[in-house]
């Protein structure tokens, strides 16, 4: 079989995915990102570790040549303490969203699979974590235990899972009651085996819509903790510059680059991962689709080019 | 009895009935005391309207009825054991190694996100023991080729086949165990006549060649004319009438089969109007206290209304349900 009749393969997602310029814009978006984090000491002028000598001039320096965002309270320069951000923000916001997402998809699948007094206990355990207010409860957790990037990681990630879990759920109850779950069935599967084969599968697209959301929304609220003073001390990230700059008079001396360059970096980010999350939505639900009888021409002379050149391609 | 006369017995089904139970309504009569019976090779067709029994009937022979419904009563001997006293292993065993099942609507029965040539062959690895699993992919080659697909086209996904595809998909699946019995239910509908003629062809040279006995359910007596050896006509959740084919077609007795066959259409009179049987089968929770079929009948007499006709034999190998046929 030729490999563009594989929906599910890389190159039909890239495929769909660039029809919805919103999407590519939000996928740019985060691969930017990610390769700033990714190659921080190559890419940022300074090390933020490095002791500096600092005089009275180098404290909130205007945007200068030697500093493109200037310098903040401690005479460190933005531009580089922006590029490492990218690496705290980035770790928490992939692994919180990893264990929301072990946590919300399992319980949700067992729920929704299982049902009755199971799925009650479960969903209602669900309610009980979905209508205490995060931030707070967050605020307390990591004020209890120590405010390390670990602990940071751990108590979003098993705050944030509510919302995955009734997704996951409501899906796991309408694909459990298809027909080829019945027939499955008949044929003999046991149920850990309907869930991983025939249940997993179908309901898997929409957990990973649902994690580059999470991404977004841990990556948030590790700003919030961190503009609050509940960041991790040792590590600088976007909401800890954005503190500082907030509490060590970055407002009366007129710093804006100091506050605007994290805040600007943060909406970047949840931008670029939102756009991208629902741009995956679109890709997964083929009801959001477009269809190739669409009106817009745009869209229906790219999929005849694209199959006039797979045509060429068999061909040859 | 013609073509299997004779042939041993494979499944015997007595006074099966089946009740869905409603946390509002009581307890709801789908299946009432149906019998029949399939002889190796045989090919029964069970017909009747919407809503009268059929699938739930099917169901119940697998034991794969929805969790509101349960079998109250009756016996299913499948080469003399009971289904119904078989632990729930034990029938997982029996289900698709002895009894496999074509599902309604193989759009549905078939995972969207999965190859087809992989669904068949989960079929065959869940019972193989572990030395056949390896050829697993052979199998399901052989089986493709058996019901008309190309070997090439078994690493492809549901969408990508057409309708009749994906049944003859469905029926290469229900032998992947080589089972005794298939039930197929409604394997035509939604396909074009064409198609459903192709199925119908592939149904019955698989009986003729391998000899698996078939039981069809559907709503079109073309379809029971074409294949079938024996025919079930039930409505209302009972058993109407039960004869050979033949006897059906030309001395059915049963007032319901009789408006049945008068509403199938009439090649040799193509301007006759067609006739259709007025009103609707029974509702489960509101079932007429006499003849299930007494509010519709033009024949229904008191006694129709306030008592039910119990099964009455006609011949060794046809039974009606109706005061009419009774023998005095």
């Amino acid at each position: 079989m030729s490999e563009q009749t594989q929906t599910t393969s890389l190159r039909g997602l890239w495929a769909s995915l660039k029809r919805n310029p919103m999407a590519v814009a939000g996928l740019f978006m985060v691969l930017f990102t990610v390769l700033l984090a990714l190659f921080a000491p190559l890419l940022a002028p300074y090390n933020p570790k490095e002791s500096v000598r600092v005089t009275v001039d180098d404290i909130y320096a205007a945007p200068s040549s030697a500093h493109w965002l200037g310098t903040d309270d401690a005479g460190k320069d933005v531009f580089s303490n922006l590029i490492y951000g990218t690496r705290v923000s980035l770790t928490v916001g992939f692994f919180a969203a990893f264990i929301s997402l072990a946590i919300g998809g399992t319980i949700g699948l067992v729920a929704g699979f299982v049902g009755g007094r199971v799925e009650n206990l479960l969903m209602r355990f669900t309610d009980v974590i979905l209508v205490i207010p995060d931030l707070p409860l967050i605020m307390v957790l990591v004020a209890l235990t120590k405010p390390s990037l670990v602990n940071i990681i751990i108590v979003i990630g098993i705050l944030g899972w509510t919302g995955t879990a009734r997704l996951v759920r409501s899906q796991t109850l309408s694909v459990k009651e298809r027909k080829f779950v019945l027939r499955a069935r008949s044929i003999g599967a046991g149920n850990f085996y309907l869930i991983r084969r025939h249940i997993f599968p179908s309901v898997f697209p929409l957990m990973m819509v649902n994690t580059v959301l999470v991404i977004s929304l841990a990556i948030l609220e590790e700003s919030s903790l961190a503009f609050i003073g509940l960041g991790d001390p040792t590590t600088l990230s976007w909401g800890q510059m954005l503190n500082f700059a907030f509490t060590r008079g970055g407002m009366s001396s007129g710093a804006w680059w100091a506050l605007i360059s994290p805040g600007f970096a943060i909406v970047w980010v949840v931008l670029g991962l939102t756009l991208l999350g629902q741009g995956l939505e679109q890709v997964f639900n083929p009801r959001l689709e477009w269809h190739h009888l669409s009106k817009a021409k745009r869209m229906v002379r790219r999929i005849i080019t694209r199959s006039v050149e797979s045509d060429k391609e068999e061909a040859s | 009895m013609s073509r299997v006369d004779g042939a041993p017995l494979l499944l015997d089904v007595r006074d099966l009935s089946i009740d869905f139970s409603t946390h509002d309504q009581g307890a709801m009569h789908a299946v009432e005391n149906v019998s029949f019976m399939l002889r190796e090779g045989e090919v029964l067709g069970v017909v009747g309207e919407s809503g009268c029994g059929k699938t739930t009937a099917m169901l119940g022979i697998l034991r794969l009825l929805p969790v509101t419904g349960r079998i109250v009563s009756g016996e299913i001997l499948f080469g003399g054991r009971d289904l119904l006293a078989l632990s729930e292993s034990e029938m997982a065993d029996v289900r698709w190694k002895d009894i496999a099942m074509i599902f309604q609507g193989a759009m549905n029965a078939l995972n969207p996100v999965h190859r087809v040539g992989d669904q068949i062959a989960e079929a065959y690895v869940q019972h193989a023991s572990k030395a056949d699993r390896a050829s697993a992919d052979e199998r399901v080659c052989r089986l493709l080729d058996m019901v008309g697909i190309s070997r090439n086209r078994k690493n492809q996904y549901p969408h990508q086949y057409s309708g009749g595809m994906r049944q003859r998909a469905m029926i290469a699946m229900a032998l992947a165990c080589t089972p005794q019995v298939v039930i197929a239910d409604e394997p035509t509908t939604a396909l074009d006549v064409m198609v459903q003629a192709q199925i119908l062809e592939l149904l019955k040279s698989l009986c003729d060649s391998i000899g698996v006995a078939i039981i069809v359910v559907t709503h079109d007596l073309g379809v029971v004319a074409e294949v079938c050896d024996s025919v079930l006509v039930m409505y209302g959740g009972i058993a109407a009438e039960y004869a050979d084919v033949d006897t059906l077609f030309n001395a059915a007795q049963h007032p319901y089969t009789r408006l049945l066959l008068d509403a199938f259409p009439d090649l040799t009179r193509p301007k006759d109007r067609l006739t259709s049987i007025p009103g609707y089968p029974p509702r489960l929770n509101a079932l007429p206290p006499g003849c299930r079929f007494a509010p519709r009948c033009p024949a229904a007499f008191d006694r129709c209304h306030v008592e039910q006709p119990g099964l009455s034999q006609l011949g060794r190998f046809h039974s009606a349900s109706c005061f009419l046929v009774e023998p005095k």
